[in-house]
């Protein structure tokens, strides 16, 4: 009974809070309403229209949503790289960046989910997929797989948190036989939801591209890269706009992470154009296209050597202590390996998985402008939830919110 | 999955006479049970019997909830509208059941029955005209194949429009199953430079023709990635979706090595006076939007014992339709006494579709 009187209390006044702040917050959650409705609206569209709203076709079936998709659960993932060091190995310096990280990963699954949901065909049948009440084809697909292992996570990272802040609302510590099984299980689950995004792509013989044994340690490699990196970035603008203090030296710890996790990124990536290119096979045409372009058709060519110029002077930047110490040029190479990283494992992943098609055909794609909106509002909500969940979190950390009961 | 079934057809039709019959123990009027086996007690369920009624002890009181939330808003949506007359109401009725039915791939004759007579019944409703639609099942003993004639075939693309025609494909977005590639003589099999798409007098100068559709793999990828369950292997053969069920997440169609399958990225539209009536559950019914769709070798036609509609459109005779467990049958021929060959075989799917020269 009191737990819920504390409950109560804690969503009273954390709304309290996110209702309240400076002209630049206020600022900042109604443009970030403003795309959300924008992305509403076009999601409604798309509803009316059907898929046709988009530039999916029968030859390239998967676009923007599931190339979003992709990338942010690797973002989600990254997590695990401030939760492990925090809760398991118990350095305290990354001890203020984890709550934050673990929002992050919050977010970043709302958004998975809302991409898939965004991608599908029928979303009024969705129950169809409920294990129990639809008809689950667990394990032959590994979607559904998928379904299991991000909403685990996604359990896993609003559990924990909840519990330590919960009893920090209360002006109690929080016991750790209560939270380190569960952020130990957190690590694992982490490498999971990469590991099995991975394999719905890598399990699929029909496509050269993406059925190669790389692929799943890849995407680990670049998600260690881009999440801690997006992490970087949030604590600097939180560093710079609230109370909550972040040492430089998790911030340079953190930047750690990142160098080598890109440094290995770029090793494999070195490996994967040698095989396709050394001894080119008909298996190695959707590379040529992604890199070279086929038969004049060229669409993604400026963005992935955007990305990989990007992806190489930002590993370059990071590997240079006396750079990556100077934390204008840190969050300078943060910022252009995520968009890097965003690119690659994004639509320089899985638009060329489609092209050429089966039979050789090969038939670009370009996002509508409706597409992109639904997007761009899916992005707004990601951060609109953060900024929720982190507003709550640091009021609470910092004591400025306490439980007043009794 | 039941171990006891052999999950392919093998071409090496001597060596594997005991797979093929259409049960794994060899005797073929069925006499072990082993069919009824294949789906488990799930076989006489429907709907959300087919959950509900499982035995679950820990489940009855979410059964019960869900069950009677079910029931409540039905009752409401139907019945308590006091503007609507007695036809909407029966439609209204019609499409929430319709809505919340199960898979078809797990519902008994009965409760197959049952969706066919409601969404005959919907369609009268909406148009006043009458269709008749079929639950066959697959029959024993017949296991369909395919096989394609390089040599004759002449790129007319007469099986084409007949398979639109018979299958009530949307005409709007000019869907087609069948795709006809245009190949260059003296370049071999090479797809990277055929053209699936010409406009122009056939037969062209230099150039033969090669047809692709659905292959009906004995081990398709396709069913094993759909996460629900909607698209899977009948027993005679036939990959077939039900599009009811189908949640339009396209898994099965980026896992197609054939390009196969096709998606309602809008609503389909067919003409009023184009639409074919006789009609199958699993086969040409009016589709909807977002939902997977699919060559099914005509299962409204192969199981009433007549060869699809590329087949008898065909004016060269380059389409052989047959089933493969009859040793008299034509295809049973072509396999033993032509060179036949099968697209991409190296990938282990098992295609049931077979090309060959004269």
């Amino acid at each position: 009974m009191r737990r819920l009187r504390v409950f109560g209390s804690l969503v009273k006044d954390s709304l309290d809070i996110i209702t309240h702040g400076s002209k630049k917050y206020h600022l900042w959650m109604a443009s970030l309403t403003l795309v959300m409705l924008i992305g509403m609206y076009c999601y409604s569209i798309q509803l009316e229209q059907g898929l046709s709203a988009t530039g999916m076709t029968d030859r390239v079936s998967w676009g923007l949503y599931i190339s979003n998709f992709t990338f942010l659960v690797g973002v989600a993932a990254a997590a695990v790289m401030l939760v492990m060091p925090t809760y398991v190995l118990k350095d305290i310096d990354f001890k203020q960046a984890v709550l934050i990280g673990e929002g992050i990963a919050v977010a970043a699954l709302v958004m998975c989910l809302a991409f898939v949901i965004a991608d599908m065909g029928g979303p009024s049948v969705l129950w169809h997929m409920i294990p129990g009440i639809g008809v689950f084809n667990f394990p032959n697909s590994m979607l559904t797989w998928d379904v299991l292992v991000l909403n685990g996570y996604l359990f896993l990272n609003v559990t924990i948190p909840f519990y330590i802040l919960f009893r920090h609302y209360q002006g109690k510590k929080s016991k750790s036989s209560v939270y380190v099984p569960g952020a130990l299980l957190s690590v694992f689950w982490a490498v999971a939801i990469h590991l099995v995004t991975a394999f719905l792509y890598q399990g699929l013989q029909a496509r050269p591209f993406w059925n190669n044994a790389l692929l799943g340690p890849r995407f680990l490699a670049s998600a260690f890269a881009a999440g801690p990196a997006l992490i970087i970035l949030v604590l600097a603008i939180i560093r710079t706009y609230t109370a909550f203090k972040i040492k430089d030296k998790t911030l340079k710890k953190i930047a750690m992470v990142v160098t080598v996790a890109a440094q290995i990124n770029l090793i494999m990536l070195a490996s994967e154009l040698f095989k396709e290119f050394y001894a080119p096979t008909h298996h190695s045409e959707s590379a040529y296209y992604l890199f070279f372009g086929l038969e004049g058709k060229t669409a993604l060519l400026p963005w992935i050597w955007t990305a990989i110029g990007l992806n190489v002077l930002a590993t370059v930047i990071l590997t240079f202590h006396k750079l990556r110490n100077n934390f204008r040029v840190l969050f300078f190479a943060c910022l252009i390996l995520f968009v890097a990283i965003w690119i690659e494992k994004g639509f320089g992943l899985i638009i060329p998985g489609f092209i050429p098609g089966p039979y050789g055909k090969i038939a670009e794609y370009t996002p509508t402008g409706i597409e992109i909106g639904v997007t761009l509002g899916i992005w707004a909500l990601g951060a609109f939830i953060f900024t929720i969940l982190a507003k709550t979190a640091i009021k609470i950390e910092t004591g400025v919110l306490r439980y007043k009961g009794k | 999955m039941s171990d006891n079934k052999k999950k392919w057809f093998s071409l090496d039709l001597g060596n594997k006479r005991k797979e093929t019959t259409a049960c794994g123990c060899g005797n073929a009027e069925g006499t072990c049970n082993s069919k009824q086996n294949t789906f488990g007690e799930e076989r006489h369920k429907d709907g959300f019997d087919q959950v509900f009624d499982v035995q679950m002890g820990r489940r009855t009181a979410f059964k019960k909830l869900t069950a009677g939330l079910m029931i409540g808003a039905g009752a409401i949506s139907t019945s308590c509208s006091l503007v609507a007359g007695d036809e909407t109401k029966e439609k209204a009725q019609i499409d929430w059941e319709e809505q919340f039915k199960g898979n078809y791939k797990l519902m008994t004759d009965d409760e197959k029955k049952a969706t066919i007579d409601r969404l005959t019944r919907s369609y009268q409703l909406r148009t006043g005209k009458t269709i008749n639609m079929s639950a066959k099942n697959a029959e024993e003993n017949v296991l369909f194949g395919y096989a394609f004639n390089i040599s004759k075939c002449q790129g007319y693309m007469d099986c084409v429009n007949a398979c639109v025609e018979e299958n009530n494909q949307d005409r709007k977005s000019q869907m087609q199953y069948i795709r006809i590639h245009e190949m260059k003589d003296g370049k071999g099999f090479n797809f990277n430079e055929a053209d699936d798409n010409y406009y122009h007098e056939v037969p062209a100068e230099g150039h033969f023709y090669m047809g692709t559709q659905c292959f009906h793999c004995d081990n398709p990828p396709c069913v094993e990635v759909c996460p629900v369950e909607a698209t899977w292997r009948e027993d005679d053969g036939l990959v077939v979706i039900d599009y009811d069920w189908c949640v339009g997440c396209r898994y099965c169609m980026a896992a197609c090595p054939y390009d196969g399958r096709r998606f309602n990225w809008s609503k389909p539209e067919v003409p009023e006076n184009e639409v074919n009536k006789n009609q199958h559950y699993l086969g040409n019914r009016l589709r909807k939007k977002g939902v997977m769709e699919k060559c099914t070798f005509c299962v409204q036609r192969s199981r009433a014992g007549k060869n699809p509609a590329c087949v008898e459109a065909c004016p060269t005779g380059a389409r052989i339709f047959g089933n493969l467990l009859d040793p008299n049958s034509t295809i049973r021929w072509v396999l033993e006494n032509k060179k036949v060959f099968r697209l991409k075989e190296d990938l282990g799917t098992e295609p049931k579709f077979w090309y060959f020269m004269d």
